[in-house]
């Protein structure tokens, strides 16, 4: 708490000046914002027409490029998009071509998309994340559905209707296959599904609340929270729901597993002393241990960054905040307002639900630059988004 | 009344009779579960099998937990493992015989307050008096908390009044319980006379197949 009290004792008064005197200096407090770490890449874009130039400028964007004029550019990207996406790719420095490529097949955002990770590959050596799927909840009035969309929120496509209440989609890494939450057959059960075949089977079915499913790295176990045996705790199956196996015995709700790249532990939201807490536990069982993050209160909904260096959470205090500690605990820095983050498989890009005006939408934070654009949306409220990795 | 508690029995006979039949109507690319037909994975499944209150309702489960889990400082209640889900199965849900015992809890909070308890003494009277009939309590959220940690929250707040009517006389294994987090909210407003409603134990009468 106390990076959100003391920016400095000089602001603080100057605030405090500014606002009705009824208010009491102490009680103010500045929630503290992250500084970007990375200036975003200047790139100009020049060829492009309407549908493919604004995916390209997206694209970009959420991986820490910024577009501007060509003057002020490292990087130009002239193409065209008639009949098919082209694009060859200048770094303005050396004037050295870094590629020079035409794409077919496909629609022209498919296309442009892969012209967009092609440039990302060719100036960061990192793979890109445009052509990515994800999973999400759209809930509407009393009911919610499955949804599976492109990374930007186009292309979306229901995967239940149920007409019921779902949550918590978990994709099994590398496959077209999610464990969700459905109440469909009157109690809070975990199913998985085959998107290729449409098969569907229950996987979790025990009486109380059978709830967040989390796939480990290599697909064959998953991990969730029962509460059979009298309070929710935390349990890990495999991914046929044999072999089930209790980690956690606590009194408290455990909540929101997720997997280490290792697989060898899982960290999960409980209650320690009173307080809410993130903590880790070997995923093939031993002690439960408080992962100490220090400058935020009430952790939650911890989601493991891939490469294994970090673990973005929600933070509620005044507002929910976006927060990335490292994984092995340590200072939390706070991205922006929102909550339930989920990592890109590219571990700089955030996905996240912010609430506008009494609504939930989804939107992509680039961690390093602090860059923000929302998704598309469609109606309803749109959460709990995963990322296919 | 009588009408509507009528009407309300037919609607859940309906609907379980169309969750049965929902084969046919599978719309494209999606396969429904059949509710009843499909046996859980439960007791048995797999190989190292977890029975209701095998592991937890053990003594000495605590210090040296199996698998050298250790919880030394917080523990899962014992004696409060739930019963086998088959044995709810098929019977008829009325959700208006305790609607207005429905209980509240504070702000992030699972205790049942004194001034709560009258209600839930009710139900636990109306349960001694059928005991052929069992019970389902629904917990619910208000929306400020994340989703999933108030599914949990929820689902604490519906084992809590479970405890609370084991306390009172009830076995436990008649009493299940579900969480809707946030999702089922009674008022959509976002402000804490919605919130006040919002965070709630309901209890759902159940009723023996004929």
């Amino acid at each position: 708490m106390r990076l959100f009290m003391t920016r400095s004792i000089w602001t603080g008064l100057a605030l405090a000046a500014l606002l009705p005197a009824a208010q009491p200096a102490e009680t103010i407090k500045i929630t503290e914002y992250a500084e970007p770490t990375q200036k975003p890449i200047p790139i100009a874009l020049t060829g492009f027409s309407s549908e493919v130039a604004r995916v390209l400028e997206f694209d970009l964007y959420v991986v820490g490029f910024k577009v501007v004029d060509e003057v002020a550019a490292q990087f130009t990207l002239r193409g065209g998009n008639s009949p098919q996406v082209e694009g060859r790719l200048t770094d303005n420095i050396s004037k050295a071509v870094k590629f020079a490529k035409a794409y077919s097949g496909g629609s022209l955002r498919a296309q442009a998309h892969a012209l967009a990770d092609d440039v990302v590959e060719a100036v960061t050596g990192q793979k890109g994340i445009a052509r990515t799927k994800i999973a999400f909840k759209v809930a509407r009035g009393q009911s919610s559905e499955i949804y599976v969309a492109d990374y930007d929120g186009f292309g979306a496509t229901a995967v239940t209707q149920d007409g019921s209440v779902v949550a918590a989609p978990a994709w099994v890494p590398g496959q077209r296959k999610l464990y969700y939450v459905t109440y469909k057959f009157g109690n809070a059960d975990i199913v998985w599904h085959d998107l290729g075949s449409g098969t569907r089977q229950l996987f979790a079915r025990y009486t109380g609340s059978n709830i967040t499913p989390a796939v480990s790295p290599d697909g064959r176990r998953v991990a969730m929270i029962l509460s059979k045996g009298g309070s929710p705790d935390l349990y890990v199956a495999d991914a046929d729901g044999g072999n089930l196996r209790q980690l956690t015995r606590t009194r408290e709700d455990e909540s929101s597993p997720t997997w280490s790249p290792d697989g060898r532990l899982i960290c999960v939201a409980t209650r320690m002393d009173g307080r809410r807490v993130l903590a880790t536990v070997p995923a093939g069982g031993g002690t439960l241990r408080r992962l100490a993050i220090a400058g935020v209160a009430n952790p939650s909904e911890p989601d493991w960054s891939p490469d294994g260096r970090w673990i973005a959470f929600t933070a509620q205090m005044r507002n929910f905040e976006i927060c990335v500690a490292p994984a092995a605990g340590g200072e939390a820095k706070l991205y922006t307002a929102g909550e339930d983050p989920c990592w890109a498989p590219n571990s700089r890009t955030l996905m996240f639900t912010r609430r506008v005006n009494g609504r939930r939408a989804l939107s992509l934070l680039d961690v390093p630059t602090k860059q923000i654009k929302d998704a598309a949306q469609i109606s309803g409220n749109n959460s709990q988004p995963a990322w296919a990795r | 009344m009588k009408r509507s508690v009528l009407f309300n029995f037919l609607l859940i006979t309906a609907v379980l009779t169309l969750g049965g039949a929902g084969c046919k109507k599978a719309p494209k690319g999606t396969t429904p579960i059949p509710a009843r037909t499909v046996r859980a994975p439960g007791p048995g499944t797999g190989p190292g099998p977890i029975g209701p209150g095998g592991a937890v309702g053990e003594p000495g489960v605590g210090a040296t937990g199996q698998g050298g889990v250790t919880s030394e400082t917080l523990k899962t209640p014992e004696g409060f493992a739930q019963g086998d889900l088959e044995t709810f199965e098929g019977m008829l849900m009325d959700p208006n015989a305790f609607a207005t015992a429905t209980v509240y809890f504070d702000f992030d909070s699972s205790v049942v307050k004194s001034i709560e308890q009258p209600k839930a003494d009710s139900v636990a009277d109306q349960l001694k008096l059928k005991p052929d009939h069992k019970l389902l309590i629904d917990g619910h959220c208000d929306e400020r908390g994340t989703e999933e940690y108030n599914r949990a929250l929820g689902e604490r707040r519906a084992l809590a009044l479970r405890e609370y009517l084991i306390s009172r006389g009830i076995g436990g294994e008649r009493i299940r319980t579900r969480s809707w987090g946030e999702d089922r909210p009674v008022d959509p407003g976002h402000n804490e006379e919605a919130w006040a409603k919002n965070r709630r134990g309901e209890f759902i009468l159940l009723i023996p197949p004929k």
